[in-house]
């Protein structure tokens, strides 16, 4: 499988009065053509920003590191204008709220022929009405009302006009930050099925970014578990979901409501503050297989599984774990306090 | 602890609308403009010491059933009783004694807070507004005493910090620890949890269960999510459009479900088990507009097993056209279109339409439409409702059966507003197809 | 336990320290102008409370000690400024007129906002006819040249009201009330259906509690943006009025505007003292209150306000453990 996007050791900081922000700290991943990824996590930890970032459109003051390599070339280190050519041709973004993304003033016939002109003005316009036409047709939205403004739309169907306008130009990687957050249950899973289907219908791969597990275990072939701006767990999504190795993967397991959920459960204390992160491992305030080793040294990341990542103590390396670290750590009670 | 047959609120024939005012010509010449049917028609009774759920989505009226009950929006019609006591229309002055019984918890954790006003200030000033405090020190030791029940401990810690200087959850503690603080009987919780991270969203429900326990209260949990509402809530309204489609204990609601948008709700949360896709069964289409809602049933034109009775319309013609035109080639659409004409003419909310046929075709030439839309999805539920096609020189004429409307009845233990459980309606619909010609 | 005098104090005032935090962060050119502001707008505020000892004569003295001042006279040791037609210190005219200056500019902001805010605030809460009413009114004065609208005002009270500095502060703080109207106006009426605007309610606070502990401090913040752009504004007003003859009479106080409408002949004549110095006075002033005026606007709006960024530094040495693994 070729890989499409490969994320090496990416750092993505912001710089504020009180020190650096370490959004995204050193992370990697892959995404394949044609697959999916889902980038879960909750907020504050750092996956809009990686969505972003490896797109290029980071805020003022933020700095990246590392390499972003799509189809074999550094993201990170190219001009704005290369970058700019790229995005819409090659990377398509669909973000959560998508009345704000569309511009109130124009058809969508307008919208579908800015966009397609700016990136292929070889096309005559019949040609840009039938792609537009057919990737709409696509997703459902009738041809009859091409004309409309987005406001005669829905929240569903402004959102499936938002990713036919990321498909038109067949992109080989859509990123979709938060697609269906602010969208009804059976809308939602309307657009996830499209979204699911996109290798079919398109081709495309898919860096789906939630922070809802559910879709994640549904639509996905692969998920990475993001937590305080690392990849805390990757692996293939059913394997990861029936046998989380990660005690955070577990424990948000463990604390999603689902329809088979008897108690409740919860994480105790509250994610940290990207400034100054825990030392060693993010995760160690919280988590209940502490060790010994897991504040005092960064892990390291090691495969479980041949087709797996995670970072974490428990899986070792062995021969990095000084005398004594596998011990538990003992600690106080999380302060109330500290409680989200 | 209270006997649960105890009503507490008694709801009745509600509806509460919202007009929209129409356009300026509208106005001028008299017409007024049409109203948005938030809450249809609908009853129900909350008994003390219970959890009802509320359960839809957006444009459901659940949100706004909820603040009617409260008097944070006026009834149009219908009676709401609390404690057995008619509040519908109670004058402003007797509604605000009323509040300290009834409280509301809202959606929007940071909204919900008064950014000038830090988190001792805003807690307490319920007290301030009932006069149920004398002095300043009074009501912070109240207030101290309440944000170390809903978790903000050492209260010290928070009572002079301001909203926006909490997290999420522990400005949702805020919020709950400012509702219950005059000892309420009823908490209304709009959405609690729903903007609130996973690993938070338990810690709020724990402390909600905690509080119904410790303080006795009754809660209406009003929420779009059926997996919180199944584990926190004893009985269950599911609302579609205004009414109550399906109400019952909630193991009956998950266990067996009989409306089919209740079917398709449960069916379409995403679930953290990679055993499961997406369905590919889930009802077209959205919930439509409010202040057209369909004839009939309104969840007829979504849904897969609508039948003769069930409300059909011209504009469920005009959405099967459309349907059937996003996947055609453009030629074909074109054509097809060009005969039809323009598409405001289907618009119409009647069970009968005369449709012209437009750029030199027949009337024929329209029926040979249909029946290649026909062919190409045979199962599809409209057309059990065409009652009879004519055609005439140069249009088409389709009646539809008269829709039948939808009543709340008993099923097994819940109550479900769907022609399906409606022996009248089956019957109604036998007779039909019995004496329908063919088309 | 209760709390101590200074720890009560400390709760008192969170808020006000807080509203204030953003003008210590302010970085750039929004800190300069602020600043620059403040410090110009000082200079005239001491000059007009200390007027009486600073100023070497009285406004309108035109003699010491039985000897008559010059006429007309350049800069000199005995008169910095010179002297005018009238054989009054230009000196003193300018000090003093910074106190007639900001006696009506002061004047005209309080009648101003104490009559817009309020209605603005009722209108835009409560809506209906009152809302339709005053909104129409004030579109209606909006439409008036502002200076005309002044004028007009300053020649029909002249006759009835005796204080010149009253006549002007209420001429010209006809202009403004519909400003501030329109800005708080608007900003309730986005607030209003704010969540917690609506909890306020459903606690059962009445509604003239939530106009002021809910409504006010949050549609309040641009108010003093456009108290201070209005002042410098203002004083532009006065002059002009000076200039004309209206407002504050000669007898009365000194005025820039109308020194230099008398030095206009003079300049002709090649005496630019008269009329340079109270120019520069009023440019002066009305920058200082400008600059003030869009600093705090750079600084309070969170739209234009400009978050100190810091560079980020990915070479920084990794965070020490804090805890030594192996405990003996």
């Amino acid at each position: 499988m070729t890989a499409v996007l490969q994320v090496r050791d990416l750092r993505l900081w912001y710089g504020t009065a009180r020190g650096s922000v370490r959004a995204v700290d050193r992370v990697s991943l892959e995404i394949d053509a044609g697959s999916v990824l889902g980038l879960v996590g909750e907020s504050g930890c750092g996956k809009s920003t990686l969505g972003r970032g490896i797109l290029g459109l980071l805020p003022e003051g933020a700095r990246a590191d590392g390499e972003v390599l799509y189809k074999g070339r550094n993201l990170v280190t190219m001009s704005p204008r290369e970058l700019r050519r790229l995005r819409g041709p090659d990377l398509g973004l669909i973000f959560q709220e998508p009345m704000t993304r569309l511009n109130p003033l124009l058809r969508i016939e307008d919208h579908f022929r800015e966009t397609i002109e700016q990136h292929d003005s070889k096309l005559t316009p019949k040609d840009v009405r039938r792609r537009s036409l057919d990737t709409l047709g696509r997703m459902g939205i009738p041809p009859t009302r091409f004309r409309q403004y987005p406001h005669e739309f829905s929240g569903g169907m402004r959102q499936r006009i938002m990713i036919a306008l990321a498909l038109v130009l067949r992109p080989s990687l859509l990123v979709a930050d938060e697609p269906t957050t602010s969208l009804d249950v059976i809308v939602e899973a309307q657009i996830l099925r499209i979204l699911a289907d996109l290798k079919e219908n398109f081709g495309t791969a898919l860096l789906l970014i939630t922070h809802n597990l559910g879709i994640v275990a549904e639509a996905c072939d692969r998920v990475a578990v993001m937590y305080a701006g690392q990849i805390a767990e990757e692996g293939p999504a059913r394997d990861v979901f029936a046998d989380p190795k990660h005690p955070y993967t577990r424990e948000l397991l463990r604390s999603t409501i689902s329809l088979d959920t008897k108690a409740l459960h919860s994480i105790p204390g509250a994610p940290p503050n990207l400034i100054t992160p825990p030392t060693g491992c993010h995760f160690h305030p919280r988590c209940p297989d502490v060790m010994r080793v897991c504040p005092a040294h960064d892990p390291i990341e090691t495969q479980p599984d041949p087709d797996r990542r995670v970072l974490c103590w428990l899986h070792g390396p062995e021969r990095e774990i000084p005398e004594g670290g596998t011990a538990p750590l003992e600690r106080e009670q999380i302060a109330v306090a500290e409680e989200a | 602890m209270s006997a649960p047959d105890d009503v507490l609120v008694s709801v009745r024939g509600l509806k509460t609308y919202y007009s929209i005012r129409g356009s300026f010509l509208d106005r001028l010449v008299g017409r007024t403009g049409a109203a948005v049917r938030a809450v249809d028609d609908v009853s129900l009774e909350l008994r003390k010491g219970e959890v009802l759920g509320l359960v839809g989505e957006s444009g459901s009226g659940k949100t706004t059933l909820g603040r009617t009950l409260l008097g944070l929006v006026p009834a149009t019609e219908g009676t709401v009783e609390f404690e057995g006591q008619d509040i519908t229309h109670i004058s402003e002055h007797d509604r605000r004694l009323l509040r300290r019984r009834m409280q509301i918890v809202f959606q929007d954790p940071h909204a919900s807070l008064n950014p000038a006003m830090t988190v001792a200030q805003a807690v307490g000033h319920p007290l301030e507004i009932h006069g149920l405090a004398r002095g300043r020190e009074e009501v912070r030791a109240r207030v101290a005493d309440v944000l170390e029940r809903v978790g903000l401990a050492p209260a010290e810690q928070f009572m002079d910090k301001f909203p926006s200087d909490l997290s999420g959850g522990q400005k949702q503690r805020a919020v709950i620890a400012r509702a219950i603080i005059l000892n309420p009987v009823l908490l209304v919780a709009d959405e609690p949890v729903s903007m609130l991270d996973m690993s938070v969203r338990a810690k709020i429900l724990e402390l909600m269960l905690a509080l119904k326990h410790d303080f006795d209260l009754t809660y209406l949990y009003i929420t779009h999510d059926l997996a919180t509402a199944k584990f926190f809530c004893d009985r269950i309204a599911i609302m579609y459009l205004g009414r109550i489609v399906e109400i019952g204990p909630s193991e009956a609601i998950y266990e067996d479900p009989k409306h089919p948008y209740t079917q398709a709700l449960l069916r379409a949360i995403p679930e953290p088990d990679p055993r499961r896709t997406i369905p590919r069964d889930l009802p077209r289409g959205e919930v439509p507009d409010a202040s057209r809602p369909p004839l009939g049933c309104s969840f007829h034109p979504r849904c897969p097993k609508a039948f003769e009775v069930c409300g059909w319309e011209s504009r469920d013609l005009k959405e099967l056209l459309e349907r059937r035109w996003a996947g055609l080639d453009e030629a074909g659409f074109e054509a097809e279109q060009a005969a039809v004409g323009p598409m405001e003419a289907l618009d119409v909310a009647e069970a009968h339409v005369r449709l012209a046929a437009h750029g030199g075709a027949q009337g024929s030439d329209l029926r040979g439409l249909l029946d290649k839309a026909r062919a190409a999805d045979p199962a599809e539920p409209f057309w059990t409702g065409v009652q009879e096609i004519r055609d005439a020189n140069g249009s088409l004429e389709i009646d539809w059966y008269d829709p039948v409307e939808p009543r709340l009845l008993p099923a097994d233990s819940v109550e479900v507003e769907c022609h399906l459980y409606d022996e009248t309606a089956l019957a109604e619909a036998a007779e039909r197809r019995q004496s329908r010609i063919p088309q | 336990m209760a709390a101590t005098a200074s720890v009560r104090l400390q709760r008192r005032t969170v808020g006000m320290r807080r509203a204030l935090g953003p003008i210590a962060e302010a970085r750039g050119m929004a800190r300069t102008m602020l600043w620059t502001g403040v410090g110009v707008t000082l200079v005239f505020v001491l000059m007009a409370i200390f007027a009486p000892i600073i100023s070497p004569y009285g406004f309108d003295q035109y003699q010491s000690g039985g000897h008559r001042f010059a006429q007309l006279a350049r800069p000199s040791h005995a008169h910095l400024f010179g002297t005018t037609v009238q054989s009054t210190d230009v000196l003193s005219r300018i000090v003093w007129g910074a106190q007639t200056e900001l006696e009506v500019v002061g004047l005209a902001l309080a009648f101003g906002l104490v009559v817009g805010v309020p209605l603005g605030l009722i209108a835009g809460y409560f809506g209906g006819p009152f809302d339709r009413g005053t909104v129409l009114f004030m579109d209606a004065m909006f439409a008036f040249p502002p200076l005309l609208l002044a004028i007009v005002i300053a020649f029909l009270l002249g006759s009835s009201v005796n204080s010149g500095v009253l006549v002007a502060a209420i001429a010209i703080t006809i202009t403004y009330i519909p400003q501030y109207f329109r800005v708080v106006r608007n900003h309730v009426i986005s607030v209003r259906e704010e969540p917690y605007v609506e909890a306020a309610r459903a606690l059962g606070a009445k509604p003239f509690t939530i106009l002021r502990r809910y409504v006010f401090f949050n549609v309040v913040q641009n108010v003093p943006v456009i108290a201070t752009l209005n002042a410098a504004d203002a004083v532009l007003t006065l002059t002009a009025l000076g200039f004309l003859g209206y407002g504050v009479q000669p007898t009365q106080g000194a005025e820039w505007g109308y020194d230099v409408s008398r030095a206009v002949s003079d300049a002709a004549s090649g005496i630019w003292w008269t009329g340079l110095f109270p120019g520069i006075a009023i440019v002066l002033l009305v920058t200082g209150l400008t600059l003030l005026g869009e600093g705090l606007n750079e600084t309070i709006n969170p739209v234009l306000r400009r978050r100190s960024i810091r560079k980020v530094d990915f070479g920084a040495p990794s965070l020490e453990p804090e805890t030594e693994i192996l405990d003996p």
